[in-house]
């Protein structure tokens, strides 16, 4: 176990610089403008962007530039090239709001997805199969910010009702009525998406796991349906679903709700991460980007662990 | 007597000289089968035909603009006139304040009010002979007319990055599963990169980045509007979800007899693995084939929504979204339409593909019957 912890974490560090790189040497090889120009102004004389490209390292090799970078990343000191700001700063600020948001819609979407699985496979044929098959695909072929945008103006911006209150996140801690109110439509808005999808794939899961043996003979056994469903079927049919909702929630928490947050105003990261790229900012990305894998790569070495822990088969030796 | 009901080797070669009388049974091909399941289908069937439907009006778009709304996608018509049931309308009136409640103007003082610059002409529904059916933007421009050239643009997108994401899916995946090793190695680490990617936020840079002066590297000469921007930055997003599973299969099909008989026949590799293992992954290509173009589109209209995908003023269903969010007081419509027109599109390759995946795989252990 612990041989493969330690291979585990040196390959996720690897692949952390790996993605900081490749974002890195994107900035350099796409032209989209010199940041020196974009820290000089619109008036800057030639001169002018010719001093801060020496004082920011502009006229450095490339490895030089990245190496700088990678030290100011892991010592807290990156800094954006548009206002200026310190990028740790600003991603600490936006956490609370993609935090709240992500953990409630992972809530969300895990229950309505399990629920829809197991109904719709326990009644599978059936008409309300059907009705949850149909509603799954819809919930999967809609685009996040559409949905976004028409709930929020029909539901929340009064075009036919006023249930929810408009606007944007409110801090758990000024107000946890507030708080809770304003992330209801954002949360349902991200998880229906995730419910249609994990409500197919754990329908098939259960399906294929009842025609097997272990359940025939809890069947033969006398167990209720009930027992059956939860103690034998449901048990091997959500390690899958488990392991996808490892990765989505570590995706979404690391800044890929940047539709929803941006539709709904939230200032979470990804919403941030959304603003640096519109001003071609590079430091902020690199943070974004890099806070974002760690998200990923941590949680999918949990995921492993868990599924470890779960099936002995493929315990790592 | 009993012995005459028995059944023994020589009733039963009675029986099969009796039978050979009768209409030889006919060989048929997996395809054939596969079609033949498919088309009981008709859940999936109808929505190819939904989808056939959609490329067709999107391929019609120019005869549409020019015989029936008799305007071009780009063409603005902010200062001009039109009859709807005999009165002149101006197609752009100016704006004012307009209540969020009820989308009528108000009062500056009022709350729930905003500002709106130009309020466009709102759906004729064919009353003004087929001019702005689905309404203008705000500056003129038919909104029915570029939902049709933005329904071509999100198509050419969405199946060209799905081409190229599935083609290098399946060559990566054939290199790695047939040579296996240190290949193998470097793609799945490959692979796994993709993986830990945030992918949507490296496609919104590359986008975005490639959209401010396109891309001159290497003799590769893209302008900055150019289609082949979104389409590229969107195809090798999925390469790896489509790669694994397909490298997986690759793996287990290289240890089967047939594929040891060719190359113990002298077969070469490039051989081995274009006529051997490809068209035994073939069906699940085709399947991924279908899902991803509907991801891919979906990709491409969130992608133009953030700016980063197709650029203005060219027509994308995501850029009319993004483009009517801000009038959807007034006239929802604009923005509206070109998500119901996303959602009917995916929404049909995904059955689509779900009816293909169960016609291509009879081993699929569950049938429900339909």
């Amino acid at each position: 176990m612990a041989t493969f912890l330690v291979r585990r974490t040196i390959g996720a560090i690897l692949v952390c610089i790996a993605v900081t790189f490749i974002v890195f040497l994107i900035f350099i090889v796409v032209p989209g403008g010199d940041p020196a120009q974009r820290i000089a102004g619109k008036n800057a004389t030639p001169q002018n962007i010719i001093n801060i490209r020496h004082s920011w390292g502009f006229d450095q090799p490339f490895y030089t530039q990245y190496w700088d970078m990678l030290k100011k990343m892991f010592g807290g000191n990156l800094v954006s090239y548009t206002n200026q700001q310190n990028v740790l700063t600003q991603i600490v600020q936006g956490m609370p709001a993609t935090f709240s948001l992500t953990v409630g819609a992972g809530v969300i979407w895990l229950f309505f997805g399990i629920l829809a699985g197991v109904l719709s496979a326990m009644t599978a044929g059936r008409l309300s199969d059907r009705v949850i098959t149909v509603l799954a695909l819809i919930g999967i072929s809609m685009p996040v910010f559409w949905l976004g945008i028409v709930t929020r103006y029909y539901l929340a911006e009064g075009g036919l009702v006023s249930w929810f209150p408009d606007g944007e996140y409110v801090g758990i801690l000024q107000s946890p009525s507030q708080w809770f109110s304003h992330m209801i439509l954002p949360w349902l808005v991200l998880a229906v998406l995730f419910i249609g999808f994990y409500g197919r794939v754990l329908r098939g899961n259960i399906l294929d796991t009842i025609n097997e043996d272990y359940v025939r003979t809890a069947k033969s056994k006398g167990l209720t349906p009930r027992r059956i469903m939860v103690k034998h079927v449901l048990r091997t049919s959500l390690i899958p679903i488990i392991t996808l909702f490892g990765l989505d929630f570590a995706a979404v928490l690391g800044g890929g709700a940047i539709l929803t947050e941006t539709v709904f105003d939230l200032h979470g990261v990804g919403q941030y991460a959304a603003l640096s790229i519109n001003n071609f900012d590079l430091p902020p990305i690199m943070g974004v980007t890099m806070y974002g894998a760690f998200f990923i790569v941590g949680f999918s070495m949990l995921v492993d662990l868990f599924y470890a822990y779960l099936d002995p088969r493929i315990r790592p030796t | 007597m009993a012995s005459e009901t028995e059944f023994t080797l020589d009733t039963a070669a009675q029986l099969a000289t009796a039978e050979r009388g009768s209409a030889p049974i006919r060989g048929r091909s997996p395809w054939y089968l596969a079609w033949r399941r498919l088309r009981r289908n008709y859940v999936a069937f109808s929505f190819l035909g939904l989808f056939v439907l959609v490329l067709v009006a999107c391929a019609l778009a120019p005869v549409y603009a020019s015989h029936v709304a008799h305007t071009g996608p780009n063409a603005e018509h902010v200062l001009d006139t039109v009859k709807v049931n005999g009165h002149t309308e101006s197609v752009v009136t100016n704006g004012g304040y307009i209540s969020k409640k009820t989308g009528k103007p108000c009062a500056t003082s009022e709350t729930g009010c905003i500002l709106i610059s130009a309020i466009p002409i709102g759906p004729t529904w064919f009353s003004a002979g087929g001019k702005f059916v689905l309404g203008a933007d705000s500056i003129g421009r038919d909104v029915a007319v570029r939902l049709l050239y933005g329904g071509r643009n999100s198509l050419i997108v969405g199946i060209g990055s799905t081409a190229i994401c599935v083609f290098f899916a399946v060559i990566l995946a054939l290199l790695a599963g047939y040579f296996g090793g240190w290949i193998d190695f470097v793609i799945t680490r490959f692979f796994d990169l993709f993986y830990a990617f945030p992918v949507v936020l490296l496609g919104i840079a590359l986008g975005s980045a490639l959209a401010i002066n396109g891309f001159h590297h290497f003799g590769i000469n893209i302008v900055s509007g150019s289609l082949w921007i979104p389409t590229l930055v969107i195809s090798y997003v999925l390469i790896p979800y489509v790669g694994r599973p397909l490298r997986g299969q690759v793996l287990s099909l290289r240890e089967k007899e047939f594929v040891e008989a060719a190359i113990s026949q002298g077969a070469s590799p490039l051989r081995v693995m274009f006529s051997e293992l490809l068209p035994n992954v073939t069906s699940s290509v085709l399947v991924f084939f279908t899902l991803i173009i509907a991801n891919n589109i979906v990709l491409e209209a969130a992608l133009s929504f953030l700016g980063a995908g197709v650029q203005p003023p060219t027509a994308s269903w995501g850029t009319l979204i993004s483009d009517g969010q801000n009038l959807i007081v007034s006239r929802p419509w604009l923005a509206l339409a070109p998500g119901i027109a996303i959602v009917l599109t995916v929404l049909s390759l995904n059955v689509f593909g779900d009816g293909l995946r169960d016609a291509l795989d009879p081993r699929a252990k569950v049938k429900i019957d339909h």
